[in-house]
């Protein structure tokens, strides 16, 4: 099993989100985090610019079984690309063990 | 009878629309300020207005409307008094425009606006047992007597020439202004406000609800510019509405256009600062004025806005809401515009604004002054670092604006 962590522009959400469906990828965890990056975006305050490498980014944590590892990946990257510098990252990580809370059952079918 | 009636429904109209204002300044300010510091400035505003009208109705109505008197301080004794018929009841015949009650209401309402104004600036660092012991003398006594030299029919109301000051660009929002500068001074600016002597940004929290303030602020002038005609004259206060309206929406547009250039960016907050500056700017003559005139008032102070709130930023003076900029500097342009503009301009006019401006300048440099600075050698004015830091609604008063924004069980 792995972990597929992708960070993504927020507004590529919904895409990635409909690409993955439509791959089976039903099930994931998403939150909303603050990156430093490359990509600065210019503010003005009041008469007084500024600039914030600070982005607000959407954290996608997945995990798959290892048969889904490569088409997730894959629908990531296709989904959540603009081309520009801020597309943001996929990292993929082995996962040791998953166990389904409800019956206790553990093992790749709990991810199904 | 039937005269002083409607008079007097209008009156206490524009009472309430001036109270209401309260709830405008206390948006506006928490909307530019950082969420940290939310109950801090509406725990100030909030007392501001309760202890402002308890104020007024123990000493400030009576000092700032004492009678006959030398025309620098006079005093008419504690508390209320209201003039009496011989059966007994209430004496209409006090003014055709209002009965005594509403007379003290009103004027009560505009009271605490100077403190209110102040608040705004020294928002994020002030002490509040200091800001609050300032609110009490300033509201209790130096706005009533500074309001006795004009409203109350002192030195300045007989010069040769009175100066005017119709519903208070000087004697109200000037008052309030001259204070801000004073205590920004004297308190500094928040840590990182200046970096290596650069301003830095420090954007407001909630700009939807700074903008319902200066709405409400907005709609709150009908009373103040609407009432100060002190009747319900159906021309006077029709033409003051109007060019009350006109005065701000031309502020708002001017402003709006002016940093648009200036900065290359629809700064929305600079929008609404136009807004209050036209309003400001038309308050001294509001019933004095063509619409054309006031349009002209309200353009110029718009302009003032952008360049004022960058001057006092390149001064290294930190005002958060833009106070100083909307209320002093914009409150003397209208003061000044009576003599160049409307009904009663000329040279005299010109002069005796001028008098009235240096007049109020004066005795509210040098009160606020003393006050702070004395405070500040004593207990201290600023908060600690690290209360600034963390904010003042933790360590003033151990609450926060929105706990539900945290982590929580439900």
């Amino acid at each position: 099993m792995k972990k597929v962590e992708a960070i993504i522009r927020k507004s590529k959400f919904s895409a990635v989100k409909k690409a993955l469906h439509e791959v089976g990828v039903n099930f994931f965890s998403y939150w909303d985090v603050t990156g430093l990056g490359n990509e600065k975006e210019g503010h003005v305050y009041r008469g007084v610019s500024y600039s914030t490498s600070d982005i607000q980014r959407r954290y996608l944590s997945i995990v798959v079984n290892d048969d889904f590892e490569d088409i997730t990946i894959k629908t990531i990257l296709h989904s959540a690309s603009t081309g520009d510098v801020g597309d943001g990252k996929i990292f993929v990580s082995d996962i040791k063990e998953v166990y389904r809370i409800r019956t206790g059952e553990k093992g790749g079918q709990t991810l199904n | 009878m039937e005269l002083l009636t409607t008079n007097n429904v209008w009156m206490m109209i524009c009472t309430a629309l001036v109270f209401f204002m309260h709830l405008g300044f206390g948006f506006l300010e928490i909307g530019l300020t950082r969420q940290k510091n939310t109950i801090n400035i509406l725990f100030k505003n909030i007392f501001i207005i309760t202890v402002g009208l308890l104020l007024y109705c123990l000493v400030g109505f009576n000092l700032m409307y004492p009678g006959d008197f030398n025309g620098f301080l006079g005093f008419a004794g504690f508390g209320l008094d209201s003039p009496l018929t011989d059966a007994g009841t209430l004496d209409l015949a006090y003014n055709e425009g209002y009965t005594y009650w509403t007379d003290f209401l009103f004027q009560g309402m505009f009271a605490a606006t100077a403190a209110t104004i102040v608040s705004g600036a020294v928002a994020e660092r002030i002490k509040i047992g200091p800001f609050m012991v300032f609110t009490v003398i300033y509201v209790g006594l130096i706005y009533p007597i500074a309001g006795s030299w004009k409203w109350g029919g002192g030195f300045l109301q007989t010069l040769e020439t009175p100066f005017y000051d119709f519903a208070g660009s000087t004697l109200v929002h000037s008052v309030g202004g001259w204070a801000a500068v004073v205590a920004v001074c004297l308190l500094g600016p928040r840590i990182g406000k200046f970096k290596d002597g650069k301003p830095q940004a420090i954007p407001g929290h909630n700009i939807p609800l700074a903008t319902a303030g200066v709405l409400i602020l907005w709609l709150g002038w009908f009373g103040f510019n609407g009432g100060s005609v002190l009747s319900a004259d159906p021309g006077l206060t029709s033409l003051t509405l109007v060019t009350t309206c006109l005065a701000a929406a031309a502020g708002g547009v001017v402003a709006a256009l002016v940093s648009t250039l200036k900065y290359r960016n629809l700064d929305l907050t600079m929008f609404l600062n136009g807004i209050l500056g036209g309003l400001v700017g038309i308050t001294a003559g509001a019933d004095q004025m063509s619409p054309t005139d006031a349009i002209l008032i309200g353009a110029v102070a718009g302009a003032i806005i952008v360049f004022a709130v960058s001057l006092i930023d390149r001064l290294k003076l930190d005002d958060p809401v833009g106070a100083i900029a909307v209320h002093l500097v914009c409150g003397v342009w209208g003061t000044l515009a009576v003599g160049i503009f409307g009904n009663l301009a000329g040279g005299a006019q010109l002069l005796s604004q001028l008098i009235g401006v240096a007049s109020y300048a004066v005795i509210c440099i040098v009160s606020s002054f003393l006050i702070i600075f004395i405070m500040k050698k004593t207990v201290g004015i600023r908060v600690s670092e690290r209360e600034e830091l963390e904010g003042l609604d933790a360590h003033e008063h151990g609450m926060d604006a929105y706990p539900d924004f945290r982590l929580n069980e439900h």
